[in-house]
Formats: C-alpha cells, sequence, structure tokens
C-alpha cells in the first residue's frame, strides 16, 4: 500500500468543511471521539489523482489559532503537534467567498507555522449574486499558495482541489506575515532561548488562553523568558499581531477582491428583519416548535408501532422457535426486548435531529438564540440553551450532547443539570396509561381534562427545569468570564447530503452509545426478574397449580374469561342467526370449550409468571421498599415497577403488565388490571387520583434514566454532576409525591 | 465617557475607537471588531439585548455589555435605507 497523506480540513464555522469533507470522502467516513474527550471526530478516505491516497480529517471549526473551547484546541493542538498521529502533510483552509477576509485570518495563521496550505473558496455559486469578482491568479501568488475556486453546492472544482492535494510537495511553505515586529526584542529572547523552536509556534503556546491538553507549555513555563512578560501585555500583543495580519489581510484583498455593494444587500436583511422581529419572530419560532412536537409524537408513532409489533412477534418467534430454556428466555425476554426499548426510540431521535440539522444548516438556530437570550439569561441559562431543551422533549441524552456549543462552562452546565427536567419521551408512555386510569373523562371549555393533565405535566417539566436553573445560578459559584459572540450565518437552502449524513451519524452514536447501557440494564433486570433464592420461586409452578385446584384463578381472571366466554358465543350465535355459520349445537359447544381451555392456560401461566416475579430478586426488592414508597400511595407491586424503571422510565409499563400477569402488547387489559387493583389498607382503589397524580408527579421530577447519567458524567468529566443530580431530583420526586398523596388522599 | 456600540440606533454606523476594557475576549478582534474598523447595528434582539451588528463584513450578535465596552465614533449621515 502506498502511503497515505494526512490531510486536514480547518476553517471558521459554517465555511462549508464537512460539505467539502463529505464531497471527498462520500460515505467513506467515520465518526469517532478524540481520545479521552467528547469532541467529534470526523475522518474518512479520499482517492486522489495518480493512486494516492489521503485520509482526511475534519477539524472542528474554528475563527483563529487562538482557543477559547475544548473543540477549538483539538485543532490547535494537531497543527501544532508535529508528533500527533494525525499531523498534517498539507492544511487546508476552507473559506467562504462572502467572508473571506475574516477568514483569512486563520489562513495567515496557519500558513506561518510553515505547515503546506491549499485555500479553497467554497460557495463560489454565490458569487454572481452578491456581485463579486475574484482576481485567483493575483491572491495566488499574495499569499503564496494554492486556491480552489469551489462550490460544494454546485459540485465545481473538488477535482482541482483533489489535483492539488496530490500535488502538495511543490507548496510553499514561507510565512504569510513577519509576527516578530510586534515585540523584536521579546522574539528575540525567545529564539535565542530556544533555537531549536519554531517561533510563532512557541508565540501561540506562550498566549494559548485554554489549554486543554498539556502541550509543551511547561517546557516554557520553566524557562524564564516566558515571565518576560505579564498576561495583560501578552494580550496587548496579540491585539497588535490581530491588527497587524488585517492589515496585511486588506492591502491583498484590495487588489483582488471586489464587490458590487448593492448586488449585496437583499434577502439576508429582509429575512432577518422577519425573523428577529418582536412579534413574528417568536411566532414563526413556536410554530416551529410546535412542527417538531407534532413530528416526534405524532408522525412517529406509525414506525414506532410498527417497530414494537415486530420486537414483539420476534420475541413469540424466538421462545417458540428454539428449545425452551434458560438461553432462549435470555434471548427472548432479556436481549430481544433490551434492543426493543432501544430501537422504539430511533423515529422521534431521527424527527428531532432532521429538523435541529435542516434549521442549523439553513442558519435559522442562530437567529432563535439571538431571539431567546435574553429571555434566558435571568435563568442562568444562555440563547444557546434553547436546542438542548428542546431536545430533551425527545430525549435528554442528545440533548444533553447538544450542550457543547455553549462557551461559557457555568451556563453549560446550568443547562446540562436541568435538560433531564424537560418530559422525555420515555414519560409519555407512564403519563399515558396512569391519566387514562385516574383522570376523569370530562371536558373543560372544549378541552379534555386528560389532554389538559398532559400539557401540564410538559408544563411541570419545563417549570422545573427553569425553576432549578434559577437556584443553580444562585448556588453555583463557578467564575467564568461571560462572553457571548456568536455569529449570523448567511442563510442557506440546506444540503441534503449534508443533512442525511449529521441525521444517519447522529442516530447511529444514539443507538450505540445509550443503547450499551439500556442493554445491559434489560439483561441484569430480566436475570434479577427471572432467578429468585427461596423455596416459593423454585416451586412456583406446583404451588400455583395447588392453588388453582383448590381455590380455582384469582377472581380477576375469573370474571374476565367468563366474559369472552359470553361475549364469543354471542357473536357465534348472532352469526348463526345471520346464517353466516352454519353450526351443529355439539360445534359450538365444542369450540367455546376450546377457546375456554386456551384461556385457562393463559390465565395459569401468567399467574405463574406473576408468582414468579413476586418471589424473584426484584419481587424481593420491592417488597423491601415498600415501607418507603407506603406513603406516597404505593404497594411493594409498584415499588417493582419504580426499581424496574429505575434505568429507563419505559418500562414501568411492561413490568406492570408482568405483574398484574397480563400479556404486555394487551394495552386495554393492563388498564383494566389496573383499575382492579385494590389497596390492601384502605380497601380502596390502588390506583386513585391521590396516588396518580403521586406517580405521575415522581416521575415528573425522578431522575430514571441511567443512560442519562452516563452521559452527564461524560460531558462534565466527573462523577461528581450527575451522582448530584441523581440525589437531587430523586429525593425531590419523592418530596412532592408524599405531599401530593397526603393532601390528596 | 463616548459613544459605544450600544448607543447606535438600527441602520446607523460609527467607527471602532478604542476598546474600554481588557477583558474583551480575543475572539471579538479575530472577528473584525477593531479599531478603525467601520461597525453598524444590524438588529436589536426585541428585548433590547444581544445586539446584532456588522462590522468589517462579519455579522456577528454580542450581549449588550460587551457593547458598552467598544466605544466609536458616530458617522452622522444614516444612508439610504
Ligand atoms: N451556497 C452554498 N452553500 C454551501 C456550499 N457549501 C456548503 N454550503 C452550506 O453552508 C452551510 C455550512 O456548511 P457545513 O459544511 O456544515 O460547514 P462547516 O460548519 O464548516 O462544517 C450549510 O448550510 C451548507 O449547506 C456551497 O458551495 N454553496
Ligand atoms: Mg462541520
Amino acid at each position: 500500500m502506498s502511503k497515505q497523506i494526512n490531510v486536514a480540513l480547518i476553517g471558521n464555522p459554517n465555511t462549508g468543511k464537512t460539505s467539502v469533507f463529505n464531497q471527498l470522502t462520500g460515505l467513506n467516513q467515520k465518526v469517532g471521539n478524540y481520545p479521552g474527550i467528547t469532541v467529534e471526530k470526523k475522518e474518512g478516505i479520499c482517492k486522489l489523482p495518480r493512486g494516492v491516497k489521503a485520509h482526511i480529517l475534519d477539524l472542528p471549526g474554528t475563527y483563529s489559532l487562538n482557543t477559547t473551547s475544548l473543540d477549538e484546541s483539538v485543532a490547535v493542538e494537531l497543527l501544532l503537534n508535529k508528533n500527533a498521529k494525525d499531523h498534517p502533510d498539507v492544511a487546508i483552509v476552507i473559506s467562504d467567498v462572502e467572508n473571506l477576509k475574516r477568514n483569512l485570518f486563520l489562513f495567515t495563521q496557519i500558513k506561518d507555522l510553515k505547515i503546506p496550505t491549499i485555500l479553497v473558496i467554497n460557495m463560489a455559486d454565490r458569487m454572481s449574486r452578491k456581485g463579486i469578482t475574484l482576481d485567483i491568479d493575483l491572491l495566488e501568488k499574495k499569499l503564496d499558495t494554492k486556491i480552489a475556486l469551489v462550490s460544494t453546492r454546485k459540485k465545481v472544482g473538488i477535482d482541482r482541489l483533489k489535483e492539488l492535494i496530490a500535488d502538495y510537495k511543490n507548496l510553499s511553505v514561507a510565512p504569510n506575515v513577519d509576527t516578530t515586529v510586534i515585540a523584536p526584542e521579546y522574539f528575540k529572547s525567545l529564539r535565542e532561548t530556544f533555537p531549536n523552536e519554531d517561533l510563532y509556534k512557541l508565540w501561540l503556546v506562550i498566549t494559548q488562553d485554554v489549554n486543554f491538553m498539556p502541550l509543551e507549555k511547561n517546557l516554557v513555563k520553566d524557562s524564564s523568558s516566558f515571565n518576560t512578560k505579564s498576561k495583560s501585555e501578552l494580550k496587548r500583543l496579540q491585539q497588535k499581531e490581530t491588527i497587524k495580519r488585517y492589515q496585511f489581510i486588506n492591502s491583498i484583498l484590495k487588489e483582488t477582491y471586489k464587490v458590487d455593494i448593492n448586488a449585496a444587500k437583499g434577502l439576508k436583511a429582509t429575512l432577518d428583519k422577519i425573523l428577529t422581529h418582536k412579534i413574528f419572530g417568536y411566532l414563526i419560532f413556536f410554530v416551529i416548535l410546535l412542527t417538531i412536537f407534532q413530528a416526534i409524537y405524532d408522525w412517529s408513532s406509525i414506525p414506532m408501532d410498527f417497530i414494537d409489533e415486530t420486537f414483539a412477534s420476534a420475541s413469540e418467534w424466538v421462545k417458540t422457535t428454539l428449545p425452551p430454556g434458560m438461553l432462549t428466555n435470555l434471548i427472548a425476554e432479556g436481549i430481544l426486548s433490551g434492543i426493543g426499548g432501544i430501537v422504539i426510540f430511533i423515529p422521534q431521535i431521527a424527527f428531532l435531529f432532521l429538523f435541529i440539522s435542516l434549521l442549523e444548516e439553513s442558519g435559522y438556530m442562530s437567529r432563535v438564540v439571538f431571539l431567546m437570550d435574553r429571555v434566558m439569561r435571568p435563568f442562568g441559562l444562555s440563547g444557546k440553551s434553547v436546542v438542548p431543551l428542546i431536545s430533551g422533549t425527545a430525549c435528554a441524552i442528545p440533548a444533553v450532547m447538544a450542550t457543547r456549543t455553549i462557551e461559557n462552562w457555568k451556563e453549560r452546565l446550568i443547562t446540562i443539570l436541568v435538560t433531564p427536567f424537560t418530559t422525555c419521551s420515555a414519560r409519555l408512555p407512564v403519563y399515558l396509561i396512569i391519566i387514562a386510569l385516574v383522570i376523569p373523562e370530562g371536558r373543560f371549555f372544549g378541552l379534555g381534562y386528560q389532554a389538559l393533565t398532559l400539557m401540564l405535566l410538559y408544563l411541570i417539566g419545563f417549570g422545573a427545569a427553569i425553576i432549578s436553573a434559577m437556584v443553580l445560578n444562585k448556588v453555583l459559584t463557578i467564575k467564568t468570564r461571560t462572553f457571548f459572540v456568536m455569529e449570523m450565518p448567511n442563510y442557506k437552502l440546506p444540503l441534503i447530503k449534508n443533512v442525511t449524513y449529521t441525521v444517519w451519524e447522529k442516530t447511529k452514536s444514539f443507538v450505540l452509545g445509550a443503547g450499551k447501557i439500556i442493554l445491559a440494564i434489560s439483561i441484569i433486570l430480566w436475570f434479577l426478574g427471572s432467578n429468585g433464592f427461596t423455596d416459593k420461586y423454585v416451586n412456583a409452578e406446583s404451588i400455583v397449580e395447588n392453588r388453582i385446584e383448590k381455590e380455582g384463578l384469582s377472581s380477576y381472571n375469573q370474571e374476565s374469561i367468563a366474559y369472552n366466554l359470553s361475549i364469543y358465543q354471542e357473536s357465534l350465535n348472532d352469526s348463526i342467526a345471520k346464517n353466516v355459520y352454519h353450526l351443529a349445537p355439539e360445534q359450538l359447544i365444542d369450540s367455546t370449550n376450546q377457546l375456554k381451555q386456551t384461556l385457562l392456560d393463559k390465565a395459569k401461566n401468567q399467574e405463574i409468571a406473576s408468582y414468579k416475579l413476586e418471589n424473584s430478586y426484584i419481587g424481593n426488592m420491592g417488597k423491601a421498599i415498600e415501607p418507603l414508597v407506603k406513603p406516597l400511595g404505593y404497594d411493594w407491586k409498584i415499588g417493582i415497577a419504580l426499581i424496574t424503571s429505575f434505568a429507563a422510565r419505559e418500562v414501568f409499563v411492561s413490568t406492570l403488565a408482568t405483574i398484574y400477569s397480563v400479556g404486555s402488547d394487551e394495552e386495554d387489559t393492563i388498564k383494566n388490571r389496573m383499575a382492579a387493583e385494590v389497596n390492601a389498607d384502605t380497601k380502596k382503589p390502588l390506583f386513585n387520583l391521590a396516588s396518580g397524580i403521586s406517580l405521575l408527579l415522581f416521575y415528573a421530577f425522578a431522575m430514571q434514566c441511567m443512560s442519562t447519567l452516563a452521559i452527564v458524567k461524560r460531558e462534565t468529566n466527573s462523577w461528581r454532576w450527575p451522582l448530584a443530580q441523581l440525589v437531587f431530583m430523586s429525593l425531590f420526586a419523592y418530596i412532592v409525591a408524599l405531599v401530593a398523596y397526603q393532601i390528596l388522599k | 465617557m463616548g459613544t459605544s456600540i450600544a448607543q447606535l440606533k438600527r441602520g446607523q454606523k460609527g467607527i471602532i475607537k478604542e476598546f474600554a476594557d481588557d477583558l474583551l475576549p480575543i475572539k471579538l478582534l479575530e472577528l473584525g471588531c477593531l479599531p478603525g474598523n467601520e461597525v453598524e447595528l444590524v438588529q436589536v434582539a426585541p428585548l433590547k439585548d444581544p445586539l446584532y451588528i456588522n462590522v468589517n463584513g462579519s455579522h456577528i450578535a454580542i450581549r449588550r455589555s460587551m457593547a458598552q465596552m467598544i466605544e466609536i465614533d458616530l458617522i452622522e449621515d444614516i444612508p439610504s435605507v
């Protein structure tokens, strides 16, 4: 295999790095993380002319080599560290033809590091509309580089770019700007202390504000030359450098870049006026939000039902096809239902990312941040917290990951900590069944009580997030310099290719990341629920069979069988009367008996399963915590469901289905069964208004999601925050549920 | 106390004089917000904050508190809108 060229794509945010990357690599790409940190790493392979191959890296966007965030420092680290595995043989600076001046700032910095550098001027398709003309040849000469004028939208210029990469050996590595003139004495003493180092690189290392990855700063710190300048002196020098670079760039662009001002204005200004308008701006945002909710809760229900059924029948198939035993049960009940529990969320997650990437690609998201920043600030949040809070209504996991764009650490931390309060889709099945049980069907001004309750729960979740943000804002004493600088990019029609890749990648990383945890937990729960140490567990079958023989089936099952049978007979008689069937009386009795036997067997198996669960490890745990949950109006059965749903909330319903020994696919049956349940102490229905509301509130506030805890650990790099979240949210949920029950009962 | 970006009206322009505060992030400078450059106030968010400015061809949003630290000389004639 011939040697691969290492190529790094670098540039300001939104200049089209990812688009160029997608054009170069196609589907030959993989997305991972940089080791130890959560910055996304995109790499791919590109075939070049003359049989050369290139390894392409899409670096996080950065405005300069002076880093202010973790993402940016990754890019800088890679360029500065010659020994890094991916240190580029050639750097490609991607620039946007409309913002060339600013983009060239980064270009000159990289050029001065003496790395072979190619300049891509992207979005060439917009030049005529914006009245821009460029003298490429002269620009190449002045910047001492090779330029590819590209439009990824029109797929123009990519071939020339490949040609240039393959030819990288012929690039000049002479610097653009001589930085040393800003402080000749200082640089001279640096030169003397470090004769073997590149001066501009040293300068960058010294002035790095944020240094997440210990570069060679130690080396510089030890030497006396570093101490010759105070922080504010260094900062003044940086300002000088910045001005000097812009002088260089301005002088070049004056000769090579022309804009016809009259052509330039227009669409952007008009759109800005509407989208950030004090009424229309919020109205449009509200409509978009509604559409997203509609997609997440309504449109995705079709594929979700399909997935649900598929997994249920797959599990059924495994149970009937494979030889019965431990392994079959593990596959059917542990693994398959675990995977099903992850796959079921794919439609919602995909829709969410589809919308978010559309909003981001089009440039609209920055306008939302602009609109919302002042609204969010009193709560210690930033305009940039809006995206995570919206995402949280689908799932907290992608939401927590979406907080990375918030520069201010305190605002980011608060956003991470409060996001799990927003009503994620996993709470929905729990809400729906309990609301159906305890909230009456009546209407209030045309709105159903039940719908109103659901809406109220959403508001409560959002309110809890906002209020706890406010509290955290007061309590947390993190001192960070607040600075908020956000580019307002041009409006663009999103590129389908980019959107598709984003949706695909994000969904995949959700499934693989969160999926592992959910799967592991479902297997553990399955094990705890299908094993036990007591005699009662081991002999469950004979005990239940004996009981049925002596006392018959539980009264609920007896009634439901009798009811089913009578319906069946009625419908048969009906059909006979209408001459649809012709059945002899004995045939009628036969078929009824057959049905009865099936129903009886099913009921028996369900009662055995129920008895087993009651005496399994988990059953014992549920009974152990009963004293704790009794004051909330729950019994040990709900206690079990609370434990199992600790891993993931949606497990609540299926656990109750098993405990009440009904098939979990029969939603109405679960509901009827729950409605029939009686509280052993009060002799009233177990699920009444008081205990129901208490449960709803408990689920609204409790931190019942292992995957979220894991992701918070990853994003905050410490166990401290997820643990604080867990303790605080659980306690809060408990107290609120307790108060609600005690008042209402 | 001179005029700052925060005092501009929509559509009004000024030339950046100097920075009132050493604490302004370098990032702002790199985006082109440098002494001598022209700055235009494009939009003000509905709640009067943040401000949306066009400086040196960069369209950026900054918070009012930061805008107050950037002093400018007003360019009086408001160009035809
Ligand atoms: N008109 C036009 N838009 C483009 C072109 N290349 C990318 N874009 C758009 O520019 C925006 C930013 O692109 P992206 O690749 O995500 O930029 P990145 O942030 O640098 O990775 C997206 O909305 C793209 O659709 C182009 O050649 N012409
Ligand atoms: Mg990108």
